[in-house]
């Protein structure tokens, strides 16, 4: 039995285990000769985080997008779910969910030359606006727009898919609850209110928590993607800022630094969060 | 004259033509939302000179053609890509596939000593990782830089799928296999001819989503393919469509004729790399909706 668990065994301890000690080259001044034998500079690497503006702008990023993300895109798939559940025709139901689940599937890189195409400067609103003789505008290169637009794709994206878990919920309601509260004279919306919310509001407490444990990672497919068209002080995040200071930059030992606060905090976080939703009487993630 | 059923609850009160009529409309938007986009890029990418220098908005191109996608398909880049990305499918698909379905099998069989320390071994690594820098690291200290290998084996097993699988397994009839082992076959013989047969809706969905993480795959061939004519279709089309480099090499363009569009090749490209997704959607979408998932979201 042991031969069916070793290779899969060996994959964790490797891949998964072993570049958590990699993460001492946070205290090195590494550099790729060297390797891990690179001199050791405590935590001068830390101390570079509070004095290179930069961190602050892919933190100040990092949190604009979160947030946006939590007003925005958190609440989008509790109401899609709800309307989806109040549709009585069952063939029309399904067929909005296969159109809604679709975009979920589909890789960043397609999704945005898809809004490129829409939004971009030689795409479909455009041409629109130029057959019309009215000026251009190209959202998809406009720093200020960046923000929103980000969040607008993952809600294009991901709002469908968020569905399931909400649907799921919603049919562990009794049903009787339902048929007595109509007894009672209360109409659709306060059904809604009084037997619906209350039945799901569980599932979303222990969304809303994950959600802000995991408030540091903003998705770095996305932005990477778009982030040279409005430049790095709109677009940056910690995980590209990471990615291009490290690998592009050769700046190992510091962008290892980011990565690993960055992975503290978000441990941090996964703990409390999993505390929280055991304290509002969830059964918590784990 | 039959009466029809109503499709709500007798306790509920019929719906107001208006709230139907207005939650209809809303719902056709958002799947005008949805489509619009992919319908869109579709007509682009038939679409020939004539259609787009007439400036028009393109819907239902008048001359439609297809020359983008005999463009591609002669040759290229972008051809070579697809090539690529399908190896890098299937390959990648098995060994995530032998991989997940050996190491479910071991942690699944009751009183394997240890086999719960290596299943809390694996639960943990849901809840973080170590970092876009020691990955790399680790990949270029296995010498793993510029091979596909780079792509396959950072992820071969995702801990979620092993989960899944292994709950599949232990949810399994256990006498067949007892009885089959009283016979004397191998933990092998019961895994191949027991298990797996009874299996085959779970691991035709694990090997989707697998597939189909496969084909998407950006970040990792980001990270770890330098040399382009290494990469898969997701980085060629980022070079070609988001960042609009010359399509010259990426496909085979016939000298003696005017050239199609840019903007038809490009849309080419985007529909030939959504397409695989748009074929297995259907079967994906089978086992998801029948909860499948919804038991494993909360394991």
């Amino acid at each position: 039995m042991y031969l069916f668990i070793l290779p899969g065994f060996v994959y964790f301890v490797v891949f998964r285990y072993l570049p958590l000690l990699g993460n001492i080259i946070a205290f090195q001044d590494y550099s790729p000769f060297l390797g891990f034998h690179s001199p050791w500079v405590g935590f001068a690497n830390f101390h570079r985080l509070f004095t290179d503006p930069d961190v602050g702008i892919a933190l100040r990023n990092t949190l604009e997008i979160s947030a946006l993300q939590l007003a925005f895109f958190f609440p989008a798939p509790i109401i899609l779910a709800l309307l989806l559940n109040s549709m009585v025709s069952e063939p029309a139901k399904r067929l909005m969910q296969s159109v809604l689940y679709l975009p979920h599937f589909i890789s960043w890189v397609i999704i945005i030359a898809l809004w490129q195409q829409i939004f971009g400067g030689a795409g479909f609103i455009n041409q629109f606006l130029r057959n019309g003789g009215r000026h251009t505008i190209n959202i998809m290169n406009n720093p200020g727009f960046f923000k929103p637009l980000v969040v607008l794709q993952v809600i294009w994206k991901e709002t469908g898919w968020g569905t399931i878990i909400i649907l799921a919920a919603l049919t562990r309601i009794d049903a009787t609850l339902y048929e007595a509260a109509a007894m009672d004279g209360a109409n659709g919306w306060r059904r809604l209110w009084h037997v619906t919310l209350p039945g799901i509001r569980g599932v979303i407490v222990l969304l809303l928590i994950l959600r802000l444990a995991t408030i540091l990672n903003t998705g770095f497919e996305q932005i990477f993607l778009q982030r040279n068209a409005v430049g790095a002080r709109a677009a940056e995040v910690l995980d590209t800022f990471t990615y291009f200071r490290g690998i592009q930059g050769g700046d190992w030992g510091f962008s290892a630094a980011v990565g690993l606060l960055k992975g503290g905090v978000a441990a941090i976080l996964v703990f409390a969060a999993n505390r929280v939703a055991k304290a509002f009487g969830g059964e918590g993630a784990f | 004259m039959a009466r029809r059923t109503p499709a709500y609850p007798p306790w509920m009160e019929k719906p107001s033509t208006l709230a139907r009529v207005g939650k209809m409309a809303l719902l056709a938007v958002l799947a005008f939302l949805m489509l619009f986009p992919f319908v869109y890029v579709i007509a682009v990418s038939f679409s020939s000179y004539m259609d787009v220098l007439g400036g028009g908005l393109i819907l239902v191109p008048k001359h439609p053609t297809l020359e983008a996608y005999r463009a591609i398909f002669k040759g290229g880049i972008v051809a070579h890509a697809l090539w690529v990305s399908i190896g890098l499918t299937l390959g990648g698909t098995v060994v995530n596939m032998v991989m997940t379905v050996s190491m479910a099998y071991g942690l699944s069989r009751p009183a394997v000593p240890g086999s719960h320390a290596v299943l809390a071994l694996v639960l943990v690594t849901l809840l973080f990782s170590a970092g876009i820098i020691p990955d790399y690291l680790l990949v270029r200290n296995l010498g793993l830089i510029d091979t596909y290998g780079s792509l396959i084996l950072p992820g071969a097993i995702n801990a979620f799928n092993l989960v899944i699988l292994r709950q599949f397994f232990m949810s399994l009839p256990s006498e067949l296999v007892e009885s089959a082992r009283l016979d004397g076959a191998s933990d092998l013989w019961v895994l191949l001819r027991i298990i797996l047969p009874l299996s085959k809706p779970v691991l035709a969905v694990i090997a989707l989503f697998y597939g189909v993480a496969h084909w998407n795959d950006f970040f990792r061939a980001t990270l770890y393919l330098n040399d382009a004519h290494k990469w898969p279709i997701q980085l060629v089309l980022r070079q070609y469509v988001l960042q609009g480099g010359a399509l010259a090499n990426a496909v085979a363009l016939d000298p003696n004729q005017p050239p199609p569009p840019a903007q038809t090749i490009q849309m080419a490209v985007v529909v030939i790399a959504t397409a695989p997704i748009l074929i297995v959607y259907p079967f994906l979408q089978r086992y998801f909706t029948r909860g499948v998932l919804s038991g494993a979201i909360k394991g």
